[in-house]
């Protein structure tokens, strides 16, 4: 039976009726009616956050580590253009989030009202969809609609904007099961024909691998499981983009590391000269394949992917399967176990021993001394001194996320919370805030570096107030320390502006906020620093102080092939070729 | 010149849900990405089920033709994408509205040209003509070229239409 309710009241019942318990978000004159919804009620947990990018940042993160969508709820004009860095994160790394913009009044729309901008036009190229809710009667078939489509298919973010006058107004409310999309359908099940195909080209492959992505997380954890069974079937090894990190447990001997940019020299080496590439959930971002027409040169390619337009957008694959991770899984193994069939063991055993000599040279070695922490040391003591609780680790960006990628190991999905496709500094923060909203007893640490942490450093406020234990690892060596090293690599040395000057002392920061401040500046303070960073309750930050030189290795540089990595050793001198050079 | 090198120019048809905005996303598809639109046209095809139906020209390698077909698809109002240029045997058809300025002889050679176009004048005053033409682009484009000499001073083209030939529908 229909009801009649006010615009702000379908909102509140809708987000219940989809099952949401928390959201994040910031008040403003737009969205008073359905911030007094909000306040005569006590389903829904509102997380004031203290800007509208950590809104949607903590709902990635909320989202990310849970499987469910996030929410968010801002106001028009600066509210939702805040929110556009978050949203544009959410759709390079499909994220499904719902945010609620509150809008000026419908007559008064186009008008330069106070506080309006176009929102639904702002937000058309960093959304999966977006909407604009022009009266109370459309409000609770967009709200439906809009969870259906955020979490359908490729996920992703999408905004209901909604004028302040559909607010107060009265409107029929509908349950979710009376809304059906009229044109989304996305594709689950794979092309079967296409399924056995790459069975039986994964089977006869001599030098094969596995190369799996964020798909696998956004799958579910089924799809984790699935996966684990079917690398551990066949024997193959099995290499993962940074998204994808978590799908398969780092423990494993079947476990090539990260692939990539920074990825370990036994991976790349591995995608450079497999004959069968499996790919599962990836989207050969440029950060994986380095230059393009040296990709996995004598390989054959498959690739599945839920969203048709990531098949043969930049590398040709010879069997793209279009379906979601876990139901092409599933029939995959299904085929394999059928036919019963059987890896080629002496071309696999000639492929691993290869591999183990790639092993062997130790990509990711670093040397420690006792005068400074190298923030590679710094990042695995912080993971043998967690890895017995259960730890979530978001990052911000640059070099200590790919150390953390690097060094830090992870055995399940959904831990593993970073912005991959975007690169947002400021990501980690607010993401940590969002995890630890969703998992209230885990440890929950943002591992940031000095110059990412500022970004969003407004957000000890909301963690204070919410009395989140999340801790900030800041691996400190006082430069946007990615810049500075492609600065070396790339323009002689000349530090342009990547010095992180006149910076904050973070041990009085944490302490004026009312979290606590710890630094670490030595070797010999470090595993006392981290030890009582996770054991102090409430938020902490602790301020690691390192090698102030130290590059991320290895490194394929921009324009280069997988078989060009430089390794830390033989990193003197490096060069980038001209074509590179234009490359990001 | 590699065979995936070639440009190939296509013509796409797309019918989507009239809502609003939706012409913007697919505009926006196209300028985001970088994707060629040579003629873009659109309108509602079906009153009761609220669709409109976009046709559009444009040119680029297989691979980006490939792109442009699979991101119009997974847009959300998007109902159908259909290549008409690969996937069926199609008839295409363009009019436009051009208008002739000029006396005596030069515009009895603009009437005549214009009958053998079989254009229609669709308004007339003493100095001058408006035609109404329509055909395949190439036509439209030869008779705006014969026109010019002749005093041509304004064209409204509406871009392609194509529909596929045989009795299925889109």
């Amino acid at each position: 039976m229909a009801q009649e309710l006010t615009g702000a009241e379908i909102v509140i019942k809708a987000l219940v009726d989809q099952g949401v318990d928390t959201i994040f978000g910031y008040p403003g004159g737009a969205v008073l009616p359905i911030y007094d919804a909000l306040f005569q009620q006590n389903k829904i947990r509102h997380i004031l956050v203290r800007h509208e990018q950590g809104a949607v940042h903590a709902a990635e993160g909320y989202a990310r580590s849970t499987g469910k969508p996030g929410v968010v709820l801002v106001t028009s004009g600066p509210g939702a253009t805040n929110a556009v860095t978050g949203l544009t994160d959410a759709l390079m790394d499909s994220i499904p989030i719902v945010c609620l913009t509150g809008q000026v009044a419908t007559h008064l729309i186009g008008s330069d009202a106070f506080q309006e901008c176009d929102t639904v036009g702002i937000t058309r190229h960093c959304t999966k969809h977006n909407w604009l809710v022009k009266s109370p009667q459309e409000l609770t078939r967009v709200m439906h609609e809009a969870f259906y489509v955020a979490t359908h298919g490729r996920p992703g973010p999408v905004v209901i904007d909604i004028p302040k006058d559909v607010q107060f107004q009265k409107g029929e409310y509908t349950g979710p099961q009376n809304v059906v999309h009229r044109t989304y359908r996305p594709k689950v099940k794979g092309d079967i024909e296409k399924i056995k195909q790459a069975v039986d080209l994964i089977a006869n492959a001599k030098k094969p691998v596995f190369y799996t992505g964020g798909g696998i997380i956004n799958s579910g954890t089924v799809a984790s499981q699935l996966l684990r069974e079917f690398v551990r079937l066949t024997g193959y090894p099995i290499t993962s983009t940074l998204m994808g990190l978590g799908a398969y447990p780092a423990s494993d001997k079947q476990w090539l590391g990260m692939l990539g940019m920074h990825g370990t020299f036994e991976a790349n080496n591995a995608m450079h000269d497999c004959d069968v590439l499996i790919n599962i959930g990836a989207r050969f971002d440029d950060r994986v394949t380095g230059r393009l027409d040296a990709f996995a040169p004598h390989s054959k390619k498959i690739h599945v992917d839920i969203d048709a337009s990531s098949i043969n957008k930049n590398v040709r694959v010879d069997i793209g399967i279009i379906g979601d991770c876990a139901h092409v899984l599933e029939d995959m193994l299904r085929i394999w176990k059928s036919k019963a069939r059987r890896p080629d063991k002496d071309a696999l055993s000639a492929w691993w021993k290869q591999i183990e000599a790639w092993r062997a040279r130790k990509s990711l070695s670093f040397k420690t001394n006792d005068d400074i922490i190298k923030p590679q040391q710094a990042i695995q003591r912080l993971y043998e001194l967690s890895k017995h609780r259960e730890t979530y680790i978001t990052t911000e960006v640059g070099q200590h996320q790919m150390w953390a990628a690097q060094h830090f190991p992870f055995e399940q999905p959904n831990r593993w919370m970073t912005s991959g496709g975007l690169g947002t500094m400021g990501y980690g923060f607010p993401a940590a805030i969002g995890v630890q909203i969703a998992h209230p007893d885990a440890l929950v640490i943002d591992i940031a570096g000095e110059a990412s942490i500022q970004m969003c450093i407004q957000e000890l406020s909301t963690a204070v107030q919410f009395m989140l234990p999340v801790k900030i690892f800041i691996i400190n060596n006082e430069y946007m320390g990615m810049v500075r090293q492609w600065q070396e690599l790339l323009h002689e040395g000349r530090y342009s502006h990547s010095y992180s000057d006149s910076l904050p002392d973070f041990v009085k920061l944490a302490e004026a906020y009312g979290a606590t401040g710890i630094r670490a500046s030595k070797p010999s303070e470090l595993d006392d620093a981290i030890k009582r960073m996770i054991d102090v309750p409430g938020p902490v930050i602790l301020d690691c102080v390192v090698d102030k030189f130290e590059n991320c290795y290895p490194m394929i540089p921009s324009g280069a092939a997988h078989n060009e990595m430089i390794l830390g050793d033989d990193a003197e001198g490096a060069t980038v070729s001209e074509e590179g050079k234009m490359l990001v | 010149m590699k065979k995936d090198e070639t440009i190939e120019r296509h013509t796409i048809a797309v019918l989507v849900d009239n809502e609003a905005g939706v012409l913007a996303r697919v505009i926006g598809l196209f300028s985001g990405r970088g994707y060629n639109i040579e003629s873009l046209t659109v309108a509602e095809v079906d009153q009761a089920e609220h669709t409109s139906r976009i046709t559009i020209v444009t040119v680029g390698t297989p691979m980006v033709i490939e792109q442009i077909k699979a991101q119009l698809d997974r847009l959300v109002p998007v109902h159908r994408v259909m290549d008409l240029t690969v996937e069926a045997n199609s008839v295409e058809r363009e009019m436009a509205l051009v208008k002739v300025a000029g006396t005596g002889e030069r515009r009895v050679e603009a009437l005549r040209l214009a009958d053998a176009f079989r254009a229609r004048v669709i308004d007339t005053t003493h100095t001058s003509f408006i035609f109404e033409v329509t055909g395949a682009p190439t036509k439209i484009d030869a008779f705006i070229g014969l026109m010019r000499p002749l005093g041509l001073v304004d064209v409204s083209r509406t871009g392609v239409v194509a529909i596929a030939r045989g009795p299925e529908a889109m």
